[in-house]
């Protein structure tokens, strides 16, 4: 089946052809970094973490948000999802290969990466994560193209298949959970000290997820002559709709529980992250643009009549993205370490070369995804 | 039997075989003489006994063993003498004792870690006091 | 044909047990240039001094103490670790910093604190945890915490990942964002320098006390702020020192359980 998607249209060609380019920029870049170390992107002693990390934390949770598809049909035999679970797991093989990736480049020492399994660590979290992100990999990697395999054949899948599936449901949540508790763990960084974390991701995770699946069914629609029927998007859509309302209550409940308290510690970084601290207020203008994109795309998706408008519901599926995207790719990671433990407010801006990579890590998971659906596709339309 | 694509196949047999076995005859006839080490340091000349660590056997085949045995013993267990098979102790260090005696790295460690192709990344950290002083 | 390496480790077990051990004590090692002739040039212990050993190393601060604007315990650290001066904020390491007390205790540091304590600047380092959260979130076990209760660091297995660095919740460790080597000043031949890629922190001086010799800020201190000693000890300096009246730890909310000791 992997020799479709190496045929295609024009378009199809030229779209391959500018992802590879934005992957051949990054790494590019990359090499730079490995040559000069990390003193190459934005990031410092204070601010530790940046881009790079918060990529790969939002990216769990589009990884993680499959399971919004296989949940449905394979438990509850929701049979609109039927035509479209495949592209879910396949959205979520790409993503993790890019969690991984993004983890991969923020390695100081990338020459010994392999130290993570020679010297296992039981007591660290990021070993977990390591652990349970790639046998989700495996997990989604083996069912989607089995399916997609008996599909062609148009048998139905091997019964062998059915119990990796369901270890898959709640694989995915513990995916999501454990990269929340890489933050929640911590003592002494009181904007990630908080039992919610794990929830907070999961909510935020099931709506962009969806959301973006379903801008790609939509452009699948548009420009790829196969169509996942109005009932699975409209049903998907209501998903987004619920998940990004408990993201967002989610938040209300923190920003209630630090500010009632008043617990200062707790409290600077809110304050941080939504008003800015000392004129420091960059994040602070992103975050407004999250929280009036997230208000404007939860009210397009609560009125039927805009939800069911198709480049109405586009609109605010974007918005979803593009909001949560700010809200965990940018401001979660950042505002952990501002003001510092010794009270400072550093600045962190990403460098050009940074952004560069990170842009090719996206393009090389937006080729896969191109890829699969590309294969995907070509399966369904024969 | 008929074999489908057979034009790519071949070709492809046929760069695989070329890649795996680029190294031979790229390097056919050139010999590289085998490395010169030098052992005339002072301290070494200065020695009633030459004799390193262990004996001159042990360490050609195995001082990287060695190495990574005294880095783990000094690092993560503390342990900064290291009791060698004639009863003899050393300090472990690898600036401190080895490079003592082999104060020619260059005509020493690097001749045959070039000629075999190792890269050690020792010396990222470590000190060669000739070099710094 | 030669024995393997673990062998060889059995036989030097055996003729350990068979040795008189504290040969050639007196042999100071010549630490450059050549052995004498004649004497071996195999030296029995690192140093001429005892290692110092304890059930758990602490420290006492007493910032009172400092001389305004001295920098003689950060001076002495770096010269002695090969810290790079790099210079700008964002790429800077460092094991030991000055801060101000309000931003050291901000718990304990309100307006009416009279100026010359609010004014004191207090020397930061690595608190070395009872319960250190860097060893815990670590994936390679690079840091660890030794039996002395001294933190290290492995900087032969650190992957650069910077778990530590987020879970300290004293900002004590440094990444070395790019190559440090050109930064030092004047390399100290005895310790090594760190390559770019890892994390590092103050080590409690462990490689001075294996030499016997106390850590490098207490010695350079002329104004005796610092003292260092065995915890578990009645007699020790920091046991003396915490036997007179109240000491601060910073955030010990935490249950870090911090080894670093303040008497304002």
């Amino acid at each position: 089946m992997l020799e479709k998607a190496l045929k295609g249209s024009r378009g199809y060609g030229i779209w391959v052809a500018f992802l590879l380019l934005l992957v051949a920029v990054g790494f590019f870049f990359y090499l730079r970094q490995l040559d000069y170390g990390l003193g190459i992107t934005g990031l410092s002693r204070d601010v530790s973490w940046g881009l790079y990390i918060a990529q790969f934390t939002f990216l769990v949770g589009i990884a993680a948000s499959a399971v919004m598809l296989v949940l449905p049909y394979y438990l509850h035999d929701f049979k609109a999802f039927g035509r479209i679970t495949i592209l879910g797991e396949f959205l979520a093989v790409s993503a993790v290969i890019m969690c991984v990736t993004f983890v991969f480049v923020d390695l100081g020492r990338p020459d010994r990466a392999v130290n993570l399994l020679l010297y296992p660590s039981p007591r660290s979290v990021l070993f977990w994560d390591v652990i349970v992100l790639n046998g989700y990999l495996l997990l989604n990697i083996v069912t989607g193209w089995t399916v997609l395999e008996s599909d062609k054949k148009g048998i139905p899948p091997p019964a062998w298949v059915k119990p990796l599936i369901y270890l898959s449901i709640p694989w995915a949540v513990s995916i999501h959970t454990v990269t929340a508790f890489i933050y929640s763990g911590l003592p002494g960084r009181g904007f990630w000290l908080t039992a919610i974390m794990a929830p907070r991701f999961l909510a935020s995770a099931f709506a962009s997820g969806p959301a973006l699946l379903i801008l790609f069914c939509l452009i699948l629609k548009r420009f790829c002559r196969f169509d996942a029927g109005e009932k699975a998007i409209q049903t998907l859509a209501k998903i987004v709709t619920y998940a990004l309302a408990t993201s967002i209550f989610f938040v209300m409940v923190e920003i209630f529980t630090v500010f009632y308290s008043q617990v200062p510690g707790h409290m600077h970084h809110l304050t941080y992250l939504f008003a800015g601290l000392e004129g420091h207020n960059t994040i602070a203008r992103w975050m407004t643009v999250s929280a009036f994109t997230a208000l404007i795309s939860l009210v397009l998706l609560i009125i039927p009549r805009t939800r069911k408008n198709e480049s109405l519901l586009a609109l605010a599926c974007f918005g979803v993205f593009l909001s949560l995207w700010i809200e965990k790719g940018l401001g979660l990671v950042v505002t952990g370490f501002v003001p510092s433990p010794l009270e400072a407010i550093p600045d962190y801006s990403p460098t050009g070369a940074e952004v560069a990579i990170t842009v090719g890590v996206w393009a090389l998971g937006l080729l896969l995804v191109t890829m699969f659906y590309k294969i995907f596709v070509s399966v369904r339309n024969e | 039997m008929r074999l489908y694509n057979r034009g790519m196949i071949i070709a492809g047999i046929v760069v695989f075989l070329i890649v795996t076995t680029f190294p031979f005859w790229y390097g056919r006839g050139k010999a590289v003489p085998p490395p010169d080490l030098k052992l005339d340091t002072p301290a070494i000349l200065g020695l009633k006994e030459k004799r390193c660590v262990e004996p001159a056997s042990y360490m050609r085949s195995s001082h990287m063993k060695l190495l990574v045995t005294w880095r783990d013993d000094v690092v993560r267990e503390g342990k900064r003498t290291y009791t060698a098979t004639d009863g003899r102790l050393h300090e472990i260090s690898l600036t401190g004792s080895c490079l003592a005696c082999h104060s020619n790295k260059k005509q020493f460690c690097d001749r045959c870690h070039d000629y075999s192709g190792a890269k050690p990344a020792c010396w990222s950290c470590h000190i060669i006091p000739e070099e710094v002083r | 044909m030669a024995p393997t390496r673990r062998e060889f480790l059995q036989m030097a077990g055996f003729s350990a047990i068979g040795l008189a051990l504290p040969v050639l004590p007196s042999l100071a090692w010549a630490r450059t240039g050549a052995p004498a002739a004649g004497v071996s040039a195999y030296p029995a212990a690192p140093g001429p001094l005892p290692a110092r050993k304890a059930k758990r190393w602490a420290m006492t601060v007493k910032p009172g103490k400092c001389r305004a604007g001295c920098t003689d315990c950060i001076t002495a650290c770096h010269l002695e670790h090969n810290v790079p001066a790099i210079g700008n904020p964002k790429d800077d390491v460092h094991w030991i910093g000055l801060q101000k007390v309000g931003h050291v205790f901000p718990a304990e540091a309100h307006p009416r604190l009279p100026d010359t304590i609010r004014g004191l600047s207090v020397p930061v380092l690595c608190n070395h945890c009872e319960n250190p959260p860097c060893v815990r979130v670590c994936p390679t076990q690079a840091t660890f915490r030794r039996p002395d209760g001294i933190v290290v660091m492995d900087y032969h297995r650190c992957i650069g990942c910077r778990f530590c660095m987020a879970a300290c919740p004293y900002g004590s460790r440094s990444m070395n964002w790019r190559d440090p080597r050109p930064f030092i000043r004047k390399i100290n031949q005895d310790f090594p320098t760190r390559t770019r890629g890892v994390v590092e922190k103050c080590n409690f001086c462990e490689e001075r006390l294996a030499r016997g010799i106390l850590p490098a800020c207490v010695v350079a201190c002329k104004e005796k702020a610092m003292a260092f000693g065995d915890l578990e000890d009645p007699c020790s300096e920091v046991r003396l020192t915490l036997d007179r009246g109240l000491s601060l730890r910073r955030r010990p909310e935490l249950g870090t359980g911090p080894q670093i000791y303040y008497i304002l």
